[in-house]
């Protein structure tokens, strides 16, 4: 098997290539620095993002807290993120970085990303 | 009407006028900042995602939380802010300047002042600017709006979503929209290179399966009453290849066509404009031609990361001190735009000290060489890895520098 | 159901309706304005040049000529009543030949016949003295300074105002689909099967009007609807000319021109293409290059870079060319106002003052209303007044001192005075303000303005439209549609 993939890991964006050897090698090519090869096995093997989005907030200021992801989620668990975030409802004060919804079982904890008093 | 004083007024509480006001009122000026919203941060309030302040603070952070370190070192500080306020008129009277702010409470006031900074930002380019013909249904959105609503009144504009236009704030909101479950089923980009950072373009559009056209356009819009699909023209050598048009069906258009500084304002008073950027000329001090009146961040030109906004926007600060001080340039040359550049700034240049400039290349280029002149001479060079159009270049001259360079005179920079 | 029953109705809230029933809320009888559109103007007045004709282009044989001289005189008054955007700037016809000026000399002859005040023959030095941005190859033209300017869509508006003050009632979103005549009544349903039982009936309704013609069995024509593209250019345009600059004018139109709007922006236009469809409003790159090259003609100096916006109108243009006025001769009780194009806008006090003659000669009778009061008040404006006019508006109603459109100068009271006076669509805020004009087109105060909607109507912002049906704007929240895993989207 393998998998065309772009390099992000500076603006020259290589195209790489992700072949898998065996059940546990990958071999990368068309990286022109290391930093390619790290990005791309861990693109195919582990994906992960950081997520932001809005959470509904009662609130006489503003009606929408941002909110971002501490660290990165698991590229196969954001939609799953997002849809529960948008069932919830908070109200204010909130401070920033205050956690506002935990998934523990994944290791995912998401964050105010505003201050809002009142 | 009440009347206030201040050393200087800054218009626009976003990341340029914080910083700019923030850098008046360290070395102790009586500083305002006017600011049309109720709170500071402009812009960047709408901007939830990452990749903010990666330059400044060394951190990923979001657009709201680099507004408020930033407006948190307003509140500590005794600048006076004036929110909900928007600057109607100035007018030069005597050795100082004249703005009227209006606001509900206590409606309008004249503020009396020895400086002013431009700091208000720039505005999208939007339909009729770039002349999309067909009908004029609702569900055309300019990105900026489409964001505000999304991200500030949590609003879905729309179901299915093409977006016009590959720069960052075009695959920002493809994003967006995917992760508020809208279906965005192209974006269109007219440039046969994308015009956004290849990180967005593998996590914005790449992540979703979102198709990328390449020199193409939006050549007609349709539907009545809500917009109901777009044609999309291949350009073959920029001639429109309608034979190969083809249609998408969508009940929503986004249009991320670029932005330019929102200079009505400045304009009025009589500020020069630059043609290239459609900011104000400026010279080694970000000074306009208007004495006393300086611009920086994205009303000057139009930045890639507010990391460098804030940079520029600190400096301004500096030179409108040192202005206030009653420092003025000594000997100033021009900066000119060479082979392959779009544009520099600012637009003068002094050998007395550190000069730093940004400017935008018209070319993309792996492996490229900035070229700096002065009357034939090369003073200066440097080695780009990569080059294009959307992203900014920037470089810095020193005093020690010019005490090692002979040529005085006008300096043109070009790209090879 | 007794307010169901009129004397009048007025089918069509368009310029010529809104004259028509404010001409007749003077007198004592029942009238009901029938408008389709969730706005008045939202039809054929909202989308043209604005211009009030000078009286030339046409000699007195003509109905719309001596409308329009007669017409043209009334606008002072009605301004000082009715408060809309207006001004006598003047026209300028530029002609480019002696074969042109030969055509100029006989619309100086019209204009004499037509006993058109202060016509004026130019030569070369004289045109361009009036307007120096005229191209340098002018040999000469027309000066007619009783032309001028408006902002139709105020103008109806202000009309239907005054009307509903003076007890015209205003029916919206009413398309009429079936009208019987039973016991000396027209019973008129509407499509969504409201219904109104009036004596006259009254059919102003433009591009429609062939329709309701047929709705009601009464005279058969067709309306041509014929295309106009006009173009924006921003505030501060430096082509901007003093006067409106028409060319010498071809057989079917008065051709491209340059029109000083009386809000400060410049607008070139319209073009003048005959279709079959009523709605197909779509503006082409082609139209667009042909009338800047046709602008250009007149002014060398006029920028496509200054263009803010394009739109399209339709002329409700009948095969005659003339205006269409009188009483059925097929029905009892209905009087025809159709055809009503160029210069309708310029002919409709007058066209107002001639239908009232016409029911009057049918047998209705009309004593005039001892209450009656021609005035509105008049709304103030922020882009209007001065800093200290501005301060003491704030005082006394601080919403003047919250800017929502920066790009026009609008203030949330301007905006919250449209919404209370029934302007409850984005477009329809937009005509009464002129909020989302400007250089940005609504990129900065769209959200703010469908928040104050939202606010002063009690509607929930995802059932605010552009301008009513199914233009809306945002149908839908977050949280309503479930966002599906990255991989499973093929």
């Amino acid at each position: 098997m393998k998998k065309e993939l772009i390099c992000i890991a500076c603006p020259l964006g290589c195209r790489l290539t992700a072949r898998w050897l065996n059940e546990e090698t990958i071999d990368i090519t068309g990286n022109k620095c290391p930093r390619g090869e790290e990005y791309g096995k861990e693109e195919v093997i582990d994906p992960k993002r950081v997520v932001t989005a809005t959470v509904r907030l009662k609130s006489t200021s503003i009606k929408r807290l941002p909110v971002m992801t501490k660290g990165t989620v698991p590229k196969d668990k954001i939609a799953e993120l997002l849809n529960r975030l948008y069932t919830i409802e908070l109200s204010a004060p909130v401070l920033r970085g205050e956690v506002v919804m935990d998934m523990p079982d994944e290791g995912v904890q998401v964050l105010s990303s505003r201050t809002v008093r009142r | 009407m009440k009347t206030v004083s201040f050393d200087t007024l800054v218009i626009g509480g976003g990341a340029s006028g914080m910083a700019a006001a923030l850098a008046v009122a360290e070395e102790g000026w009586k500083v305002a900042i006017v600011e049309r919203e109720e709170s500071l941060g402009g812009i960047l309030h709408q901007c939830i995602h990452n990749g903010f302040g990666l330059h400044y603070f060394k951190e990923e952070l979001s657009g709201p939380e680099y507004a408020e370190r930033f407006s948190e070192m307003v509140e500590s500080s005794n600048i006076s802010v004036y929110l909900n306020m928007t600057i109607m008129d100035i007018v030069k009277e005597g050795d100082g300047l004249t703005a009227f702010g209006l606001s509900m409470d206590p409606g309008m006031v004249r503020f009396k002042v020895r400086t002013v900074v431009f700091a208000n930002g720039c505005r999208e380019r939007n339909r009729g600017n770039i002349g999309i013909p067909g009908t004029r249904p609702s569900g055309v959105f300019t990105a900026g709006l489409a964001q505000r609503l999304v991200n500030l009144e949590g609003l879905v504009p729309g179901k299915e979503c093409v977006i016009v236009g590959s720069g960052d704030i075009g695959l920002i909101m493809a994003r967006r929209m995917s992760w508020i479950g809208a279906h965005v089923k192209a974006v269109v980009e007219i440039q046969p290179n994308p015009a956004g950072l290849t990180r967005n373009i593998v996590q914005c559009l790449n992540d979703f399966d979102i198709p990328l056209y390449l020199s193409h356009v939006v050549g007609n819009i349709k539907g009545k009453d809500r917009v109901e699909g777009v044609d999309v023209i291949p350009l073959e050598n920029g001639i429109q290849q309608r034979d190969k048009m083809f249609s998408i069906d969508c009940d929503t258009l986004l249009l991320a066509v670029g932005l330019v500084p929102d200079n009505e304002l400045a304009r009025k008073i009589g500020v020069a404009l630059n043609q290239e950027t459609g900011g104000p000329v400026v010279d080694s001090t970000l000074m306009t031609g208007i004495e006393g009146v300086f611009a920086c961040g994205n009303l000057l030109h139009v930045h890639d990361l507010v990391d460098f906004v804030t940079e520029e926007s600190f400096r301004c600060g500096t030179f409108v001190s040192g202005f206030l001080k009653g420092k003025r340039p000594e000997k100033q040359y021009k900066t000119n735009p060479g082979k392959n550049v779009k544009y520099i700034v600012p637009n003068h240049y002094e050998r007395i000290r550190e000069n730093r400039f940004y400017m935008r290349t018209l070319i993309v280029k792996n492996n490229a060489l900035l070229s700096v002149k002065v009357k034939g001479t090369e003073i200066y060079s440097k080695k780009l890895r990569h080059i294009q159009p959307s992203e900014m270049i920037q470089f810095s001259l020193t005093e020690e520098d010019f005490k090692l360079i002979k040529e005085e005179g006008p300096m043109e920079v070009s790209i090879e | 159901m007794k307010e169901n029953i009129f004397d009048v109705a007025i089918i069509g809230g368009g310029v010529a309706g809104a004259a028509i029933a404010r001409k007749l809320s003077s007198y004592d009888c029942t009238v009901s304005l029938l408008e389709k559109e969730c706005d008045v103007s939202f039809g054929v007045s909202k989308a043209n040049s604005g211009i009030i004709h000078g009286g030339f282009h046409h000699g007195p044989g003509y109905l719309k000529s001596r409308l329009e001289v007669q017409g043209n005189r009334m606008f002072d008054q009605l301004e000082e009543e009715l408060h809309f955007p207006f001004k006598r700037c003047g026209i300028v016809v530029a002609a480019f030949s002696e074969e042109e000026m030969k055509t100029v000399q006989q619309l100086y002859r019209n204009g004499e016949a037509n006993k058109i005040v202060g016509l004026e023959l130019c030569n070369r030095a004289r045109i361009l003295e009036l307007e120096p941005k005229l191209n340098r190859d002018v040999v000469g033209g027309l000066y007619a300074p009783a032309g001028g300017i408006i902002e139709p869509y105020r103008f109806v508006f202000s009309l239907v105002e005054s009307a509903v003050k003076n007890g015209v009632q205003l029916r919206t979103e009413f398309e009429v689909v079936t009208a019987e005549r039973t016991n000396g009544y027209y019973d008129i349903r509407s499509s969504t099967g409201d219904k109104i039982l009036s004596k006259w009936v009254i059919n102003a309704a433009g591009l429609f009007a062939d329709r309701v013609s047929a709705v009601f069995k009464a005279e058969e024509f067709r309306i041509i609807p014929r295309k106009g593209e006009e173009f924006l250019l921003g505030r501060n345009c430096s082509s901007r000319p003093n006067h409106v600059i028409f060319p010498v004018p071809g057989a079917v139109s008065k051709g491209i021109l340059v029109i000083p709007t009386v809000e400060g922006t410049t607008m070139i236009g319209p073009t003048a293409r005959e279709q079959e469809s009523k709605d197909d409003f779509s503006t082409t790159e082609e139209n667009l290059n042909q009338v800047f090259s046709s602008a250009r003609r007149l002014i060398p100096s006029l920028s496509q870079r200054e263009i803010i916006t394009s739109f399209a109108g339709l002329r409700p243009a009948l095969k005659s060319g003339d205006f269409y006025i009188g009483i059925s001769g097929k029905r009892p009780n209905f009087v025809q106002v159709a055809g009503i194009q160029s210069p309708g806008l310029t002919a409709v006090p007058a066209i107002a003052e001639y239908v009232k003659d016409l029911l009057k000669k049918d047998g209705l009778v009309l004593t005039e209303k001892i209450d009656y009061d021609p005035a509105i008040p008049d709304q103030p404006r922020i882009r209007y007044a001065d800093n200290n006019e501005i301060d003491s508006l704030v005082k006394k109603n601080p919403a003047f001192g919250r800017v929502v459109c920066r790009c026009e100068s609008v203030s949330e009271a301007e905006i919250v005075a449209a919404v209370r006076n029934g302007h409850t669509t984005l477009d329809g805020v937009k005509f009464y303000t002129r909020a989302q004009m400007g250089k940005c087109q609504g990129g900065f105060c769209t959200d703010r303005i469908v928040k104050i909607i939202s606010r002063e109507t009690g509607m929930d912002i995802v059932s605010i439209t552009k301008r009513g049906r199914g233009t809306y704007l945002a149908r839908n929240k977050i949280g309503d549609f479930e966002v599906k895993d990255e991989n499973s989207i093929v």
